[in-house]
């Protein structure tokens, strides 16, 4: 009895990791056969529903187009997304070194925050003459408080005794954020990492729409809005499932960065045998 | 018994209130000797944290004063180690930098504070687990290395916030044992707080008996007991009439706050 139960343990184990993925992949299949048979079936012309193999397989067509569009929307992401972390980590550190300085400056970045990035997109466009510079700040804009947010909470998180020990060692400033501060906040920090990735493209994507056409930016939204107009539906269809993809595996990146950087100690990443 | 020589450190007329308005000690007044292990005996809640974070310079007294003798006061801080009531470890952090930690900060290179590290390791016999990270430890392994933290820039005078009042009986009757030893091999001063009356008078040299909140020392015991002290003291007459005495002067410090 005592020797059989970790076997069954490990038996079920392996069933729910296979599950894992059997499941959902199920799940999708279903629904793709299901979208094609409600497409034949009722004869939805393809301007207003194409069925999963037409948007395929103008995914594979329009691979000439789509690609560059990528490109140039994943470039926006990156770009905004580095700015984002230099400036929401860098001000998070300030904010760490002086309650004034966070007392002063932290609703000022709620106020960027909860103000819809759609509304003032097409301010920004206006003002900054430079359209790649304007989807970057616009996708900036959604990207930074998330960071800015948990990395504060993070740095302020340090546990009290250790400090308390660090003051007993006469650590300077540098010193307890370089060894404490620092270290105690990189999950935090990670975290808002994960959701700042899907945002920066949300708000690059949302950008781009609202340059339109007007811009001569060439990303994924603009495509889609181009393919519109020509009532492409196949062609937008391949360019949102893109965008899709794009945000699931830029989502599985911080992931797993995420899973690399804390396994070693942190409850979330870690692994416990019981 | 080692004769107290001289006087370490004093505390006179100590208050302390905290900014919520909670006094926590009053009138307070101790004196630590050279080379003696003195607990600090009193209920729970009665400042006997607050008292041992004042001599470590962790916040300030409301009013008295704290003088070290023979010091000047900035240099011995560093001459202090502090073992929290939690092993208090850097979780991201493994065994070796845990311990490294008081020596980085104060600039000393890794290769060079490695024998510290490592004899401060073999001392609370932790030698073979440099690379493990804290979540493998176990409670009182744990403990373990935040003393060999505490230890590992030599001091002089070590701090115990009831560093074993978490552990299990066993676990905590045998790091009681290696720290007793430690410590007569070592010449310290150790000042140990602990609600325990058994582990004060099997470890302590003194025993100083607190009230309950507002905090002062009420009465102080001498345990006349040469070291080493084996479990034979532990269950002998002499040690059940030092337990009955304390608990006595201890129930008597309690009670008569109440009253
Ligand atoms: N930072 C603080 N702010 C306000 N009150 C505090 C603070 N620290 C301790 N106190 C109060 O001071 C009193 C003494 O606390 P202290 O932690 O020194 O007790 P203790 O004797 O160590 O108790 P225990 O044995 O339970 O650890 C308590 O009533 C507590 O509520
Ligand atoms: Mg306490």
């Amino acid at each position: 009895m005592s020797e059989e139960a970790p076997r069954q343990r490990d038996r079920s184990e392996r069933i729910e990791r296979w599950a894992r993925v059997i499941l959902p992949a199920t799940i999708g299949t279903l629904t793709l056969v299901a979208w094609d048979l409600v497409v034949r079936i009722n004869q939805i012309p393809h301007f207003i529903l194409p069925g999963p193999l037409l948007v395929a397989q103008s995914l594979w067509n329009d691979w000439g187009t789509l690609l560059p569009a990528l490109l140039v929307t994943l470039r926006i992401t990156f770009s905004a997304l580095a700015v984002a972390v230099i400036g929401g980590v860098g001000l998070a550190i300030l904010f760490a070194q002086s309650k004034w300085v966070e007392i002063s400056f932290f609703p000022y970045a709620v106020v960027l925050q909860v103000t819809p990035i759609i509304a003032i997109a097409p301010l920004i466009l206006i003002y900054v003459d430079n359209t790649h510079v304007a989807l970057l700040i616009c996708a900036w804009i959604v990207a930074f408080f998330p960071i800015l947010s948990n990395t504060t909470l993070g740095l302020n998180s340090a546990d009290h005794n250790l400090v308390n020990l660090f003051q007993l060692y006469g650590a300077s400033r540098w010193q307890m954020l370089r060894y404490l501060r620092i270290p105690a906040a990189m999950p935090y920090f990670l975290g808002g990492l994960r959701i700042a990735g899907g945002l920066s493209l949300i708000g690059s994507v949302v950008a781009e729409f609202a340059a339109g056409t007007a811009g001569q930016g060439s990303g994924l939204a603009f495509r889609i809005l181009e393919a519109g107009y020509r009532l492409n539906i196949p062609r937008m269809f391949a360019a949102l499932v893109l965008i899709s993809v794009t945000g699931i595996l830029i989502f599985m990146f911080f992931t797993l960065l995420s899973h690399l950087a804390l396994r070693r100690w942190h409850e979330s990443a870690v692994k416990r045998e019981n | 018994m080692r004769p107290t020589r001289r006087s370490l450190v004093r505390l006179s007329n100590i208050d302390k209130r905290f900014g919520n308005g909670v006094l926590a000690l009053q009138g307070l007044n101790l004196e630590i000797g050279e080379h003696e292990f003195l607990s600090l005996l009193g209920p729970s809640g009665c400042g006997k944290s607050t008292a041992l974070r004042l001599i470590a310079e962790l916040g300030e007294p409301t009013s008295g004063s704290i003088d070290w003798m023979g010091r000047d006061e900035r240099s011995s801080v560093h001459e202090i180690g502090f073992v929290f009531q939690e092993p208090t470890l850097m979780p991201w952090a493994n065994v070796f930098d845990n311990v490294y930690l008081p020596l980085r900060l104060k600039h000393i290179s890794r290769s060079k504070a490695e024998p510290d590290v490592e004899s401060s390791l073999a001392m609370v016999g932790l030698t073979g687990f440099e690379k493990s990270y804290p979540r493998e430890l176990s409670g009182g392994m744990k403990m373990r290395v935040s003393i060999a933290r505490a230890l590992v820039t030599r001091p002089r005078i070590l701090l115990m916030d009831e560093p074993f009042a978490a552990l299990d009986e066993i676990t905590r009757l045998k790091l009681n044992n290696d720290l007793m030893d430690l410590w007569h091999r070592q010449s310290w001063t150790v000042v140990f707080v602990t609600h325990s009356v058994y582990e004060s008078v099997y470890l302590s040299s003194r025993i100083a008996v607190m009230t309950t909140r507002p905090g002062r020392v009420m009465a102080e015991h001498r345990v006349n007991m040469p070291y080493p002290r084996t479990e034979d003291y532990r269950t002998s007459g002499l040690y059940n009439d030092y337990c009955r005495n304390v608990s006595r002067s201890l129930a008597r410090a309690m009670g008569e706050e109440e009253a």
